[in-house]
């Protein structure tokens, strides 16, 4: 079963064309990662299936929804409810602790609750630095809370965007076993990297240049 | 959740927030002294204007109706009639007694002046500084000194009580040669002389300064008719016309019962000229309209003025909130794109935002109400020389006016923060 089915999908900003007929399925509990180099699309296609963008022509199918007709709004709703989102600058808000950052996410989609947001930082080993500010947390460990706001709400895809890009070797390996456990779990990864070390555990990659999905793996 | 973050905002962006609530603190101020001065001037502006003298005479009734039929004002027309000295104290026992802060009476006589070429010269017996007694137990200080403050005395006021003494105007003392301490000799209508005594010369800057003032008695006494006043000056509080007063003043008759309380009941001049008139025996009291329209025009441009401060205090917070805000909505433009990005609504973020700058509005406006309070006395102070009233209504007006400014304020920052995409910030678009 897809979860996930881009057809036809463009997306033009003006005269530039940053996705072109890019057509794509993700079945459920699959790990696929978007590979290619600056310019390619892939932040594009990226905003596109984490519904913080629209295609300019096509049709995305997220769950069953066409994602491309909804309201920003309805968007919203989506996105807050299906996809859970890391970032590769991880944006934790700096005036909460690690803990209140998983909760934030709990307080827009239903109700806060410690035990379960203290239960995601174990989930990524950092119930012991539950109460600290971000300032106060290396790279590697924020990226970790970020992980951990992105799974509090079980969503049906996680979608992380250069997930690794700032975080040393150590950490970055780290993050990947989290995400290999994840996806041993049944969860759904989409993983946009230029890293072919991180490419390398997907099940899938698809690789894109000049907007176009140049080969598929 | 929502306090949390929100207190995390106010803590951790003190700063920013202590600029937006020292900017409502200033507004608020302001308001609040503004408002408190223009609720509480009336009665003030009306007590500095009284120092410009009367705004009613009264006059008796004969006079009064040739003061109408010919259109004259002052001596020109000499009453054939007099009013009775001892009803002047009623003045003080009508409805609005408390707003009468002086009267004097005036006995007008033309006199010869023995050794001068002149053939009369009007003579005016007065109060100077009288002190009454009244029956119903009050003691009350009044007389012509207080109205006529801009007086510039050389010597001394004259005294009640001293029969023979008088104030020559300048005028008439330079072209006799006279000054304080030197005696002249009078001669009544009625074949009486007296010798006066000059105590004070003064200089009016107008046609009283070719007058002589002594003691109402004397002057009395020179024309024969004691116990007898001629006109009446009353100085009193009063409240700037609107149209009822119109009304009443064209015609009483024409109000309703209710009207006729409610107008009866207010210090219109109209009101007490009427309850003026019920106390003194064939007695007419009119505004002098000049003063009284002043009066009220002052009155209405010193609160217009003071609005004006108000709102464009206001105005200088709302533009200073609203730069504020939309400064530290730029500056937390990533926060609110990534609030936005996990799955808050625009309404979820914008009662974040605006709750956080209501907060420190009104902890500004809390502080701001305090210091307008202490501006207020100041300017009371510095200005009419006395405290003013806190007024009850101030706090609720300015507790509307902070949250409608901070709201105004708020407008473009609101603005930016329903434009921002999640996409667009979070990736540094």
């Amino acid at each position: 079963m897809n979860i996930l089915e881009l057809k036809d999908v463009s997306r033009a900003f003006g005269a530039v064309k940053a996705l072109q007929d890019v057509d794509l399925t993700v079945g459920q509990g699959e790990w696929l990662a978007i590979m290619g180099p600056s310019g390619s699309g892939k932040t594009t296609m990226m905003n596109i299936i984490g519904c913080m963008d629209k295609p300019t022509t096509g049709s995305v199918i997220l769950d069953g929804v066409d994602i491309s007709k909804e309201s920003s709004k309805s968007l919203t709703t989506i996105r807050r409810d299906k996809i859970g989102l890391i970032f590769q600058q991880f944006h934790l808000v700096n005036y909460l602790t690690a803990l209140e950052n998983v909760m934030v996410a709990q307080y827009y989609h239903s109700l806060p609750d410690q035990e379960e947001a203290l239960e995601a930082l174990e989930r990524v080993g950092l119930s012991h630095r539950a109460r600290h500010l971000p300032s106060q947390l290396s790279g590697g460990e924020q990226q970790r809370v970020c992980i951990a706001r992105a799974l509090i709400n079980h969503p049906s895809l996680i979608l992380a965007d250069e997930p690794t890009g700032n975080l040393d070797e150590a950490n970055e390996v780290m993050v990947l076993d989290i995400f290999k456990q994840l996806h041993s779990e049944g969860s759904t990864l989409i993983v946009v990297t230029h890293d072919p070390e991180v490419a390398e555990d997907a099940q899938k990659t698809v690789v894109l240049e000049h907007g176009r999905i140049s080969s598929k793996r | 959740m929502f306090w949390r973050m929100v207190a995390g905002t106010l803590f951790r962006q003190s700063r920013k927030m202590l600029l937006i609530a020292l900017t409502i603190a200033l507004g608020a101020s302001l308001a609040t002294a503004m408002l408190n001065v223009m609720l509480g001037v009336g009665e003030k502006v009306n007590r500095e204007l009284k120092t410009f003298g009367a705004n009613i005479t009264i006059v008796p009734r004969d006079a009064s109706l040739i003061q109408d039929l010919y259109e004259v004002e002052g001596d020109e027309a000499l009453p054939v009639s007099y009013l009775q000295e001892s009803e002047l104290g009623s003045i003080k026992t009508i409805f609005w007694a408390h707003n009468i802060v002086d009267f004097a009476p005036y006995f007008t006589t033309t006199v010869q002046v023995d050794g001068q070429n002149d053939s009369s010269i009007s003579l005016t017996g007065t109060w100077f500084s009288q002190h009454l007694s009244l029956p119903t137990g009050e003691e009350v200080d009044t007389g012509m000194r207080n109205l006529r403050s801009w007086w510039e005395v050389t010597g001394a006021w004259a005294d009640d009580a001293q029969d023979g003494s008088a104030m020559l105007g300048a005028v008439v003392a330079e072209r006799w040669g006279l000054a304080v301490g030197d005696t002249f000799t009078v001669s009544g209508t009625e074949g009486r002389s007296r010798e006066l005594t000059v105590v004070g010369i003064f200089s009016a800057g107008s046609d009283e300064d070719e007058r002589i003032f002594v003691p109402l008695a004397t002057a009395q006494d020179l024309a024969d008719k004691t116990g007898l006043v001629s006109s009446i000056e009353v100085s009193a509080l009063t409240t700037p016309d609107n149209e009822l007063a119109q009304r009443a003043a064209q015609n009483i008759k024409a109000l309703s019962q209710q009207e006729y309380e409610t107008w009866y009941c207010t210090a219109y001049v109209s009101a007490i000229c009427y309850q003026l008139d019920e106390v003194i025996t064939d007695g007419a009291a009119r505004p002098v309209r000049q003063v009284a329209q002043s009066e009220g025009a002052i009155l209405e441009k010193t609160q217009l003025l003071m609005l004006l401060i108000t709102i464009l205090s206001l105005v200088g917070a709302a533009l200073g909130i609203s730069n504020l805000v939309t400064a530290s909505v730029m500056e937390r433009g990533r926060e609110i794109g990534l609030l936005k990005a996990i799955g808050a609504y625009d309404g979820a973020v914008l009662r974040l935002v605006l709750a956080e700058i209501l907060i420190a509005c009104v902890l500004g406006g809390i502080v701001g109400y305090f210091a307008g309070l202490g501006f207020a006395q100041i300017i009371a102070q510095t200005v009419f020389s006395s405290d003013i009233e806190i007024n009850s209504l101030v706090p609720p007006i300015v507790a509307v006016l902070v949250v409608l400014v901070t709201l105004a304020g708020s407008v473009p920052s609101i603005r930016l923060l329903l434009s921002l995409h999640p996409a667009e910030v979070l990736h540094g678009r």
